[in-house]
């Protein structure tokens, strides 16, 4: 007999270009049944997107979500850190797996790539920045193999028409998480992370670079921890490709990535929209098969 | 009245890969400001939060470098350059405690609106603070134009165009200063690099079309070709009728003390400073490109042209290593 999925019931809380993209990804998935996209103006091209696929929408945020939450599992926060504090309360409430895709940081951080076991029990998850999710992995991969890790720097350019106001109006707060999030997994005591815009058309790659700083026996091993991670990166994210191999260069080892996108909503340059999206999904996913493990 | 910000202690640092020193910044801050200069700003080569792997790291931090700065200059004004992305609201504090007057928040020419919650935060806080749209030939004046409206929007005492790869000449300069005076009121100076040789004519277009501040270094001391040269800038803005509260002999005086313990040359426009104009890339590159082009050994200026494909803008220095890497397998 063919085994049957019984796939986890999600909800997406915002209809901008994050919750859209995650329509896609969330319809596309074996593990979730996307039940509504929930936005904040009927009129808004999200939800208009959604219902022409027949999704349930509403354009009352959160009460609608209030009132269908026995018929839901996993909720997508995509709206704003301030929304979400508020948010996360009723998610709590109505025992709701909440997947944080706001820099508000509640819950537990979570780089698919590293951690994915450790957030089974989480009630709340976040994902970090999505210079984060490029740039942590390859920060662990270092720290790997390095004897003594000083220092981790990340640079970030992503395309000018992949930032929506929130991230612009929030830049101080993408580095600080972002730089925390660095300390974090690498486990060095300093981290410093920076974003830029660039307009050139067509959109560029996003692209990220990490420095490191530190004392290490074989550049052979960086590179194989290196190249260990990116395979595991890409079983979630399939536009992650490493453009620059590990190099000694100024005193840092230096190594680059870019992230093209899966053009679901945005363009394929908008690598860095779909690297946050790919690792909700992930958590998602996970969740979901956890909990026929556990149900089994 | 034209009103000079004296960037040598900032914009220099990139012709030192941010090395500057304490005495020296004790020592020029103190001189320039004897010498009359109106505001005199300091800090790494990209501003606030600028020392880092990406950019190169300075030698003093961006507080030691303020504070020095700060106990010497009494008659003028202490400025800072801050680009969002690169530097946290945590610098823009230490500024603040340490008593910085004038805060220049920049950002690329088409991404104003990067520098909104920073404008108006320091703003709120009673200092002067002007916007800065960087690599300014990256944008048509009508765009501009916008980009400048929105910074006046947010609250900028002036608006400051930066030709940071030193791409303009004087009509490029007298179009984008016309667009924006269509749009919006706003004071506004002009920053200036040399690599064409065209750092003083394209002050002077900006001045005469209605320009009321100028940015200029010691000797031209500055990133790349450097920038516009003080001491010429002075000189040729007096002969023409626009008055500065400092005089060519004054900043003569500077020049010739200044070279005892800064170790610029006389700007000299390098080839590659040439291209790196042509090319539209950020004066900041030179050293960069120069040496990844040496650690991958391929052709320093084949590398600025595929730069210059790429359009990158001021803090891509990353991509610079990546292309030279790319460039020396394709051989």
């Amino acid at each position: 007999m063919e085994a049957v999925i019984s796939r986890k019931r999600a909800a997406i809380i915002g209809s901008g270009s994050i919750g859209i993209d995650l329509m896609y990804k969330a319809m596309r998935s074996p593990h979730l049944d996307l039940k509504m996209v929930v936005g904040r103006s009927q009129a808004s091209e999200g939800l208009s997107r959604a219902r022409d696929l027949g999704i349930a929408t509403s354009a009352e945020g959160i009460d609608f979500l209030a009132h269908h939450a026995s018929g839901i599992d996993i909720v997508f926060d995509a709206t704003s850190a301030q929304s979400h504090r508020i948010n996360d309360q009723f998610f709590r409430k109505a025992n709701l797996m909440a997947i944080d895709m706001t820099p508000a940081k509640i819950g537990a951080i979570c780089v698919p790539s590293i951690n994915l076991d450790s957030i089974v029990a989480e009630r709340n998850v976040n994902l970090v920045t999505c210079g984060g999710q490029a740039s942590i992995p390859l920060a662990y991969a270092i720290a790997q193999a390095f004897d003594t890790l000083e220092y981790i720097e990340v640079a970030s350019t992503i395309a000018s028409d992949s930032a929506g106001m929130a991230t612009r109006e929030n830049i101080n707060q993408y580095i600080l998480t972002t730089e925390q999030a660095l300390r974090q997994f690498s486990g060095t005591g300093k981290s410093k992370a920076v974003l830029n815009i660039n307009p050139a058309k067509p959109g560029i790659n996003m692209q990220t670079t990490v420095f490191a700083k530190g004392r290490y026996h074989s550049l052979e091993k960086v590179k194989a921890s290196v190249r260990e991670m990116v395979v595991r990166v890409q079983r979630y994210v399939p536009g992650y490709e490493v453009v620059l191999e590990p190099v000694e260069s100024k005193g840092y080892l230096t190594v680059s990535v870019t992230v093209r996108g899966s053009g679901d909503y945005l363009p394929a340059y908008a690598g860095n929209l779909d690297i946050i999206n790919c690792a909700a999904i992930a958590v998602a996913e996970f969740n979901a098969v956890s909990w026929e493990r556990t149900a089994a | 009245m034209i009103t000079i910000t004296d960037c040598t202690l900032r914009d220099g640092n990139h012709a030192v890969r941010h090395q500057l020193s304490e005495s020296q910044i004790r020592q020029y801050a103190k001189q320039a400001d004897a010498a009359g200069v109106d505001i005199i700003e300091v800090g790494h080569g990209n501003g606030l939060g600028g020392s880092s792997a990406l950019l190169g790291t300075s030698c003093l931090a961006d507080r030691d470098m303020l504070e020095t700065a700060r106990s010497v200059i009494k008659n003028g004004r202490l400025g800072i350059h801050f680009i969002p992305g690169l530097g946290t609201s945590t610098d823009l504090s230490t500024a603040i405690e340490v008593g910085v007057d004038v805060f220049r928040i920049a950002s690329h020419c088409t991404e104003a609106n990067v520098t909104a919650p920073y404008i108006e935060s320091v703003r709120n806080q009673g200092k002067s603070v002007y916007g800065v749209l960087m690599m300014s030939h990256m944008a048509e004046p009508a765009e501009l134009a916008q980009q400048a409206a929105l910074m006046a929007s947010y609250g900028a005492d002036a608006l400051i165009l930066m030709d940071s790869a030193g791409y303009l000449a004087p009509d490029d300069v007298r179009w984008r200063v016309q667009a924006i005076q269509e749009l919006t009121d706003i004071k506004l100076g002009f920053h200036a690099h040399n690599n064409l040789g065209l750092a003083v004519a394209n002050s002077m277009a900006a001045v005469e079309e209605g320009a009321e501040l100028l940015d200029a270094c010691i000797m031209g001391f500055g990133a790349g070709a450097g920038n516009t040269q003080l001491e010429t800038l002075i000189a040729v803005l007096n002969r023409s009728g626009y008055r500065t509260r400092c005089t060519f002999d004054a900043v003569a005086g500077l020049a010739h003390a200044s070279q005892q313990y800064l170790d610029c040359l006389t700007p000299h426009i390098g080839t590659a400073n040439i291209a790196s104009g042509i090319n539209g890339l950020f004066s900041g590159f030179a050293p960069h490109i120069k040496r990844a082009a040496e650690q991958f050994k391929v052709d320093e200026f084949q590398l600025y042209r595929l730069l210059g494909q790429r359009q990158l803008v001021a803090g891509q220095e990353d991509i610079i290593l990546e292309t030279a890497a790319r460039l020396s397998t394709t051989h």
